[in-house]
Parts: C-alpha cells; structure tokens; sequence
C-alpha cells in the first residue's frame, strides 16, 4: 500500500421501525449533510462517491438514482454504486483512493426496509433453481445455522441470549439504536431462535467520509486510518458449507492485518446472536476485546447500511480516543456467506 | 404535515432461467424420482448438483445418482409457515445429506412438532404428486426407520430433459412516496400542482422529490405553478401499451408548467397528434373524481419563442 487513507467522518439515522413519512433521499440527507459539515468539505470538493442499497428493500425502481439528489451531483461528479451493504462501497472508495484519482471520497448507504417484508424480501437472494423457491426466509436460514452452533457444543439458548442482552444493555449509550434497554428475549420465531435473537427491522442510513494523507489530518483531528482492509465469499450452497465456522471471515481479517497485534475494539456485523458466536470464533476475539459497544445489529440493523455503520462505529470510537485499534466486519448473504473485514488505527496519543 | 400517503404495490416477476447440463439433469431427474449428484475430481459428490467445483471452479458434469433417504444435518422448527413455502403446516426446515452424497441439500421436513426432530435423524424423500422438473418435485422430507434406499443406478441421460425454469416471484409493499410527493399529490388532488424552491439556486422542482438535485439540499417552499406550461417537447406513441385505453397514435410530452424549473410530462390530447410541436401551449385536464390530470390539451394562446423554455428541455 502506497497511500494512508482514513475514516474522517461518520453520520447515522436514529434507526425507526418505519420511515413512512421520509422518501428514501429525504432520509439519506441529513446524514451526508452531517458528515459533510463535519470536514468542512462540499460535493464539489469530493473526490469520489460510491453508494449501497437494494432497491427490493423498498420495491423502489432505481431508487438509488434518486438517492442521488441528496448529493447534488451537479456540475458531474465522479459516482458509482454497488447493490451490496455500504461497507462494499467503502471498499470500492479505498481502492479508488489508492490509486491516487481521488484524495477524498463520499461514502453512503441506506434501507428501507418497512415498506416490504424483509425475511421475504432476502430469499430473492439465493440460488434461484434451487432454493429460492423454497421461499427460505433469513431467520430460518439463521436458525439453521444456530442448531448446528448448538449440536456442535459451540454455544446454548442461554448463550445466545446474554450476547442478546448484553447487546441491547450496550445500545442504551447509542441514541441511533432502534432497540435499547432491556429487550425481552420473546417466543421462538424459527427454533432455536427467539425474537430476541434476531435483528430489529427498520429504516436507516449512514455516510462515511474517507480521505487520503495529509488530507486526512487537515480534516480530522484524528483520522480513523485503514491499516488492512479485505473481503471474502464462500460457496453459496449451505448444503457445502461448515455453519459453525467462518473461513471467509478468517481469511478477511488475516489479509486485513487484523492478527498481527491485538485489538481493542470490534464492531461485528452479526445480525443474529448466533453469528457473533461464529464471528468471535473466526476473528479470535478474545474477552480482552470490546465487542459491539454500540450495540451492533441486534440493537439496529437498518439494511445495506448495518456494516458500513460498524465501520463507521469503529471509526468514531478512534476519532474519540477511546479506541487505538480496532476491527470493524461486514457481512453479506445468508449465514455469513460473504465478509468484510477491515482494521483501523489511530495515531499514538 | 398532511397524512402519509400509502398504497399496496405489488412486484411480481417471472423469472426464466435457462440450465446447464448438471441443473438440468438434476431437476429432469427429480421429474422421474431421481435424484442425481455431481463428482467432483476430488472424490467428493455434491447434492445438489452443480456445474463447477465450489472449491477448484472445475466444470464438472460426472453425474451419480444418489438415495432418496438421508440423514439430517441441522433443522430449525418453522411454526409459522410463510406464503411460497413447501408446506403450510408447521414444519422443519433441514439440511439433508442424501445416502451416497458428501454434501447438504435444504428442504422441508414433515414432523409432528420439534420434539419429533433431531440432527442426525433418518429422512426420506416424498415426491410431490405432480412434477415438471423443479426443486418442488421434492414436496418434502419425511421421517424414515428403513434400510438406504438403494439407486438404481441412473446415468444422467434423459431422452426429454428440461433445459429451462420459469420461476414466479412476488413481493408485497406498502408504499408510502415521502414528505415532498405526499405534498404534491394532496395538492393534486384539489387541482393544483404544488412545486417546491431550491433555497440555493431557486429553482422549482415538479413534482418535487424533497431534494434539489444540483445543490444536494432540501427543498421546502412551495409554489404553486401551472396552471398553464409549454411543450418543450413530444414524441408520438404508436404501439399500444397493455391495459391502457388510449387509442394510437398519440402524444406523449413534456411540459415545462409556468413558474416550474423542470418539465413534467403528460399526454397531449385536443389537437391531432402530427399538430402538435415544440412550444405549443397546453393546460391540464381533469377528470371527475382523478387525483391528477387526465392530459393536457392547447390553451389557444400563440406558441410559447424557443428562448423561453430551451432551459427546460
Ligand atoms: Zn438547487
């Protein structure tokens, strides 16, 4: 790597159950003013934006384009988008930065995911000959994983719920969050899993600012720099993959640089209980290690924007000095198919 | 703020996909109450079949037909079946791995409750009644004490096999437009077009969206436009749409309303299609009982000079 890039920025929704009174761009808006006003910057002085969403969230036809009337892509900017969760296109953003086109970028992401039915929504996702058909919804995908967590002596329904509730207890700091508190752990949805053990559904987004060197210290007092970032996918049949294990995580966060020194902070992207327990297995997250202290997508899950916001998360506790290193994971997929994992450092105090 | 506007939307879609060679020796053979695995070089045989190695990317076509009975690998209780899914009773979502395969297949599981159920449990297949070549043919797993069920050893080949699917999707909305467009058509409805300002670079938006999309800024100040505009310019429709009464060939246009910074469009109607031109200038037509204009028709007034709308087209 030839150039330092950092998170100079981070700005999230309060995360609601529904947004009906919002278009999608009316949502989006105040954040990316938000991180906008933060580093002082203008669109005109971006570099490069890059979005995520999925317009089968909302049912909205190219909504992404209209997203883009939040940015005011006039005189033409320099834009590109990807129908993946925010954290991919803050990874298309890096790699733009790294080869020197641009010295900041614009990175945003945004769900609403209330107009629709998400469990359903998420099966159109899957190989379409021959499990799409099946309509398998996300929690029942999730819960297949989580019996085969249980059957394996990796965790228990006891388990699951404390990283439940220890989520939510964390989230009661995070005014973004949609659940906070004590959370009651409810009725089986798919057994083994409750509805405690499952992400709240709702509407959000979040906006990044990355930028690049000197640039970087002008705009941040301390930037949040990427020292490692990679993704990785797996196989996308179920029937080929071990569910209690994570080797596209593991491979991420090894090329990402994460097992070189210890860190002190993770934001996983586990939106099930079950999926932290994986993650933590996978990323070798100690109890020294910080997990979630936002709450992490069991206290919000807006879709498409639920991983760009770990990173996001990650990002403010370093320009906070609370954190010196940290992990920050996405995910992508059914049971943790696809992830992202990238590590984050500020400068030594 | 006036009431959130909301309206169900539907998004219905089917899906024809063509098959490879395993997919489609795959589903043919579900048809026939076979089930049919791939080998991949290294030894392994992958159920459900597919047309590259999942680890080497290796294009694999060794098919080997495998037992309808299995062993379950994880289950999850489903006790409230959703629409689309295999079975409308409570059942259980598995992972079977099929005698003679390395790997999963999911599927349903037809069990009393989930006591009944267990990781490692014997399963067999159950054939729906009636098959086309599809993942359905298989309605679902039931419980099974026997011996494997031994195959009989197909070879892959079908005298008729599929080559497609047609796979039927729909989801369910319920939309609501937003702030801005809510505005706009709540004033529709009352007959007037209520545009919103840019408070930077003043421009009119309509219908607004709630943002100018050259500032990137909020727009809020409303103004009435219309009820009069100019055609910056048409095109004449002459295939008939489906489900739409209009006859062909008309026009379809766009209408810069006066005091609006951006054309809307509309059809045109009350002037024969090849009279219409650039510059005409038209007025809204309402129906009874419509939230919006029906078209838009000439007001009589001299033709709007090209310098007054070559901004908007
Ligand atoms: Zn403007």
């Amino acid at each position: 790597m030839t150039r330092d890039i950092a998170v100079v920025a981070f700005a999230q929704t309060d995360h609601r159950r529904t947004t009906d009174e919002l278009s999608e761009v009316e949502m989006l808006m105040p954040v990316l003013h938000e991180v906008l006003d933060a580093t002082g910057l203008k669109t005109a002085d971006i570099g490069f934006t890059c979005s995520g969403s999925s317009d089968y969230l909302a049912g909205r036809a190219f909504s992404f384009t209209l997203a883009l009337d939040g940015v005011g892509a006039w005189p033409p900017i320099s834009e590109s988008h990807v129908e993946m969760d925010g954290a991919w296109a803050l990874y298309e953003a890096w790699t733009k930065l790294l080869t020197g086109d641009a010295d900041t970028a614009l990175v945003y992401s945004y769900g609403k995911s209330s107009p629709g039915s998400v469990r359903d929504v998420l099966t159109r996702q899957l190989d379409p000959y021959y499990v799409a058909p099946l309509w398998p919804d996300s929690v029942a995908l999730a819960a297949l994983q989580a019996r085969a967590l249980i059957d394996a002596g990796d965790t228990d329904e006891p388990a699951l719920a404390a990283v439940a509730s220890r989520s939510r207890q964390e989230a009661a700091a995070n005014s973004h969050a949609q659940l906070r508190g004590s959370v009651p752990q409810g009725d089986y949805l798919v057994r083994p899993l409750r509805t405690g053990d499952c992400p709240p559904i709702g509407d959000g987004a979040a906006a990044v600012v990355l930028a690049a060197g000197e640039r970087a210290r002008e705009l941040c007092e301390r930037p949040a720099w990427i020292r490692g970032i990679d993704h990785r996918i797996e196989a996308h049949s179920l029937g080929v993959r071990d569910l209690t294990d994570s080797p596209s995580a593991r491979l991420a966060a090894e090329k990402a640089g994460a097992f070189e020194r210890p860190v002190d902070t993770a934001e996983l992207h586990a939106p099930f209980t079950s999926q932290e327990v994986v993650l933590r297995k996978a990323l070798r997250l100690d109890d020294s290690v910080r997990v979630n202290p936002s709450g992490g997508a069991l206290a919000a899950n807006p879709m498409m924007a639920a991983g760009l916001i770990r990173i996001g998360e990650a990002a403010a506790g370093i320009h906070r000095g609370e954190s010196d290193r940290a992990l920050a994971h996405a995910t992508s997929g059914p049971c943790l198919q696809q992830n992202l994992v990238a590590v984050l450092e500020g400068d030594p105090r | 703020m006036p009431e959130v506007l909301k309206a169900p939307l539907a998004v219905e879609f089917p899906f024809t996909r063509s098959l490879g060679p395993v997919q489609s020796a795959f589903l043919t053979g579900l048809r026939e109450r076979v089930v049919l695995g791939v080998r991949t070089k290294g030894g392994r045989t992958l159920v459900p079949p597919v047309e590259y190695d999942p680890v080497t990317a290796e294009e694999i076509r060794d098919l080997v037909e495998v037992a309808p009975t299995g062993t379950v690998t994880t289950w999850a209780w489903n006790h409230e079946p959703r629409r689309g899914q295999p079975l409308d009773t409570p059942f259980a979502w598995v992972l079977v791995r099929l005698d003679g395969a390395d790997t999963a297949l999911l599927h349903a599981l037809d069990a009393p409750g989930p006591d009944a159920v267990h990781t490692g449990m014997r399963v067999r297949v159950r054939w729906a009644e009636e098959r086309s070549g599809a993942i359905t043919d298989i309605a679902c797993f039931e419980p099974y004490e026997g011996e494997p069920d031994q195959p009989t050893g197909h070879s892959g080949e079908f005298a008729d096999a599929i080559s497609g699917i047609v796979a039927f999707a729909r989801l369910d909305y319920t939309y609501s437009p937003g702030r801005a467009q809510s505005e706009y058509i709540h004033a529709l409805s009352e007959r007037r077009t209520v545009g919103e300002r840019c408070p930077s670079c003043r421009k009119v938006y309509v219908p607004p969206r709630g943002a100018c999309p050259t500032c990137g800024v909020a727009t809020a100040e409303h103004v009435e436009v219309g009820p009069r505009g100019t055609v910056t310019t048409f095109c004449i429709v002459n295939i008939k749409a489906k489900n739409l009464a209009i006859e062909v060939p008309y026009v379809y246009a766009h209408i810069a309303l006066d005091g609006a910074d951006l054309a809307l469009h509309g059809r045109i109607g009350g002037i024969p299609y090849d009279q219409v031109r650039m510059g005409l200038r038209v007025e809204a037509v309402w129906t009874e009982g419509a939230r919006y204009p029906d078209h838009y028709r000439p007001t009589g007034e001299p033709d709007a000079e090209y310098d007054t709308y070559k901004e908007l087209l």
